[in-house]
């Protein structure tokens, strides 16, 4: 196992540089400049500006500036936010998105699993449509359309929520983020448990348990949750990278200063620095959880043994 | 005539001396026990250093925390700020402020003239790099370029501070509105032991220095910007709101949600798709104000056919403003035939001879100088109109092609670009028509007028006029000079249709109605000090 882990750490490394080096040239090419504005600066003003920032330097000098930066741990100077360094903006957005992130999977799993085996052990019944019609629920309305559907109850209507806002994430402000963020997973989650669970249920091992004459729940929870749930961890190493990076819809709308508006704006202001940053977090992240994910398998199914 | 400019001068100087920007309580109203206000604040600003910040939600959040030699009031009159009062000289080339000794800083150090003489030096100084530098060269003060351009060491900057008290400032030619330019804040003063202690993080929360009626108190990135009272600022005593917090909201349907939520009491904008169910619902909630701006089209004068007047007066000609304004934007705009808008300050723009007709004339007059430069139904007009991706932007240029096509059978592609790629195609004039607009810097048609100069940056359809550029540089000394920006106007929109204007910009607010002493102008210079909050 150490081994593997051990590999899997060393093989991140030249995965990670590819992600840096393309992201890295593919921003510099995007058309305009952080400094592009309606406003255009005379030239010598721009001068200044480009030269405080080294954008004056041919891009492969700045390539390797940005590298012996990020050595150092310094993903460098927002070039939007001209005060605040792209680690200061992480790690105060991070957390938030974290915050919501962690919550919205835990919400997510309970749910999401917890509606696919009931919907499994009773396929194609009623109560199989009803519950998975509730799980499909966050497929149909997609959290650009629940938030604002939120808000309109929970903050207009009844005036029981916030509309917005974070203050330092305190329960009131976390409840509609987690339920904006949670919906689409709880129906991913929902459909793969439900559709694993059936497979399991219907294979060898399991009828030769029923013949045995082992009692249900036994028979669930100790031989076919395991298989069963396969896929679905498959699923989650890379939905929880994706969960708590946060969302851009989610920040818009509750106004939570999360990390999912820094990468949509990074891109659009060319915060160059800023788009490098989230894109090496969030490509760390799912190096890692994948990583992660291939460990539980093994844990999971004997089977597989590295 | 410098005689009349001085005379102007010291009497503008002396009214103001009588009037005091604070919030003025009528007597009777009663006011909240509770007094902190909740502002929708825009796009969260790049900065708030005064020397380095631009864009209107980084300047809203400054004029909270700095104040500079003057305001500007409502109607774009000066009001003192931390000076008292200016004289200046026969030339109207040097001028000096008397600056007010109870001035203070948040950390209660004076506020002085060498604060100033740094805040100035600072902004045009290369190690800075602001954005903003330019300001500063626009009223010629001594030296400003060639500081910039690094012929010349920052401290030859024409700024001197006579004493504790009185600051000069020397320009290489008389401007006519340089007191005015004052109330911006690149020309604000600068904490120099501050920002030399902690460099570019003074402007943050427990570093931060500031001389206005607030202090920053809590800033979280995207989040909120929290304001408190200043209780050293010289005019504490009239500041009726405690606190101030800013939400940096880009989206109006969100800033709606939290208004409605009760959750914020003044909206930087409010959604065009909700304006008549708003204006129904909460008539007296719904202030519109007429901005310093001008939203038009702007031709390639460098690229055939657009370099003909024909084709661009018969395009401006074909546009139907008042559809626009009554039903596309429909948000109180006012439709704009001349470049600079109506509320500009000291100058009332001529009617142009185009506006005075019908649209069945203008739109017969269209077709005539489209058939004279060639093109007809055999030989329809095609271009492609660019415009920044954007929902209200996509709906004007539907209307507007629409009524190319239906009375001169041009054929319009419509082309959006995401925002700065749109920035590099106009800068590098490859585009034949695209979507613009303006708003001023400063109350004063230039502001609007010199865009249309060879030289400028802005002017991406490189129109060109050797008459209007004379003008428009004789203006600049002028005491007097709405003659020369009239003739300019004539030249530049009846004459050569340089751009077609469509509308003049409004300031669309959502405002509670207990909030009081909200004085919307022009140049949406809003402060929170003017306000107060009344028992609701």
């Amino acid at each position: 196992m150490l081994t593997f882990i051990l590999k899997r750490v060393l093989e991140a490394i030249p995965t990670l540089l590819v992600l840096i080096t393309v992201s890295f040239f593919l921003m510099h090419s995007a058309p305009g400049s952080p400094f592009s504005s309606e406003r255009s600066l005379p030239p010598e003003v721009l001068a200044n500006i480009n030269a405080k920032y080294h954008l004056d330097e041919p891009v492969l000098t700045q390539y390797f500036y940005y590298l012996g930066g990020l050595l150092q741990g310094d993903l460098g100077p927002s070039f939007r936010y001209k005060d605040f360094s792209i680690n200061e903006l992480v790690a105060q957005s991070l957390p938030v998105s974290a915050e919501i992130g962690v919550w919205s999977f835990l919400v997510a799993v309970v749910i999401g699993v917890s509606c696919g085996v009931f919907a499994a052990l009773r396929q194609n019944s009623w109560l199989d449509y009803l519950v998975m019609s509730f799980a499909n629920l966050g497929i149909v309305l997609p959290n650009f359309v629940l938030a604002p559907l939120c808000i309109l109850f929970f903050s207009i209507y009844m005036q029981w929520l916030p509309a917005g806002g974070w203050n330092g994430g305190a329960w009131p402000y976390l409840i509609m983020p987690v339920i904006a963020m949670s919906t689409s997973y709880i129906a991913q989650i929902a459909r793969i448990t439900r559709g694993s669970m059936i497979e399991t249920m219907h294979s060898n091992f399991i009828r030769t348990a029923r013949a045995k004459g082992l009692p249900k729940h036994r028979i669930i929870l100790q031989h076919a949750m395991r298989p069963a749930m396969l896929p679905v961890v498959s699923y989650l190493g890379p939905a929880f990278v994706g969960i708590i990076t946060g969302s851009v819809i989610v920040d818009v709308y509750f106004g939570t200063g999360g990390i999912g508006q820094h990468f949509i704006n990074g891109a659009l202001n060319r915060d160059y620095s800023m788009v490098m940053g989230v894109t090496i977090l969030i490509g760390t992240l799912t190096i890692t959880f994948n990583a992660v994910v291939d460990i539980l398998y093994a844990i999971i199914d004997p089977k597989i043994r590295y | 005539m410098k005689k009349t400019l001085l005379a102007t001068a010291l009497i503008t100087a002396s009214l103001g001396a009588m009037q005091i920007q604070a919030a003025d309580v009528p007597a009777g109203v009663v006011l909240a026990d509770k007094q902190e206000l909740v502002r929708g604040g825009g796009a969260e600003p790049a900065t708030l250093d005064p020397q380095k910040v631009e864009g209107t939600p980084g300047s809203h959040r400054t004029r909270e925390l700095f104040e500079g030699l003057y305001n500007l009031n409502g109607n774009g009159d000066l009001i003192p700020g931390v000076a008292e009062s200016y004289t200046v000289n026969a030339d109207n080339t040097v001028y000096t402020f008397k600056l007010r000794d109870d001035a203070k800083w948040s950390n209660g150090e004076p506020v002085t003239a060498h604060d100033f003489v740094y805040g100035f030096t600072r902004a045009v100084d290369p190690a800075t790099a602001s954005p903003y530098a330019w300001f500063i060269e626009i009223p010629s003060i001594a030296n400003a370029s060639d500081i910039i351009n690094g012929k010349t060491v920052p401290s030859e900057l024409g700024v001197k501070a006579l004493d504790d008290y009185t600051f000069e400032v020397t320009l290489e030619r008389p401007v006519p509105y340089f007191v005015k330019m004052t109330a911006h804040q690149t020309m604000f003063p600068a904490p120099k032991a501050v920002i030399e202690k902690f460099g570019s993080d003074w402007i943050k929360p427990g570093n931060m220095v500031s001389n206005g009626a607030y202090k920053m108190d809590e800033w979280v990135v995207n989040e909120k910007m929290v304001f408190t009272r200043n209780e050293n600022y010289w005019n504490n005593d009239k500041t009726v709101i405690n606190q101030v917090t800013f939400l940096p909201i880009e989206s109006p349907s969100v800033e709606l949600t939290r208004f409605q939520a009760g959750e914020m009491d003044i909206s930087d904008e409010l959604p065009n798709d909700h304006f008549k169910q708003l204006k129904r619902d909460i008539p007296d909630e719904v202030i519109i104000t007429p901005k310093l701006g001008t939203y038009y089209y702007q031709f390639n004068t460098t690229k055939a056919p657009y370099d003909d007047v024909r084709v661009r007066k018969a395009l401006s000609y074909g546009i139907d403003r008042n559809i626009i304004t009554k039903f596309v934007t429909g948000t109180g705009e006012l439709p704009a035939y001349s470049f600079t808008p109506e509320v500009v300050n000291g100058f009332d723009p001529a009617t142009p001879e185009y506006a005075t007709w019908t649209q069945k004339d203008r739109n017969e007059k269209a077709k005539a100088l489209l058939a004279e430069a060639g093109y007809d139904s055999s030989n329809p007009l095609k271009f492609n109109l660019l415009y920044n991706t954007n929902e209200n932007h996509k709906k004007i240029a539907i209307a507007i092609s629409s009524m190319w096509k239906k009375t001169l059978g041009v054929e319009v592609t419509l082309e959006n670009q995401e925002w700065k790629t749109y920035l590099e195609t106009k800068k590098a004039q490859n585009f034949e028509v695209a979507r613009a607009g303006w708003i001023g810097d400063y109350n004063e048609a230039s502001t609007m007028l010199d865009l249309l100069t060879t030289p400028h940056g802005n002017n991406d359809g490189k129109y060109s006029n050797t008459d209007y550029d004379k003008l428009m540089s004789e203006a600049k000394t002028m005491a007097d000079p709405s003659v020369n920006y009239n003739k300019a106007e004539g030249i530049a929109i009846d004459q050569d249709m340089a751009v077609a204007p469509i509308y003049q910009y409004t300031i669309k607010r959502l405002v509670k109605s207990y909030v009081g002493g909200y004085q919307p102008n022009p140049e949406d210079n809003i402060y929170t000090r003017d306000m107060y909050i009344i028992a609701h």
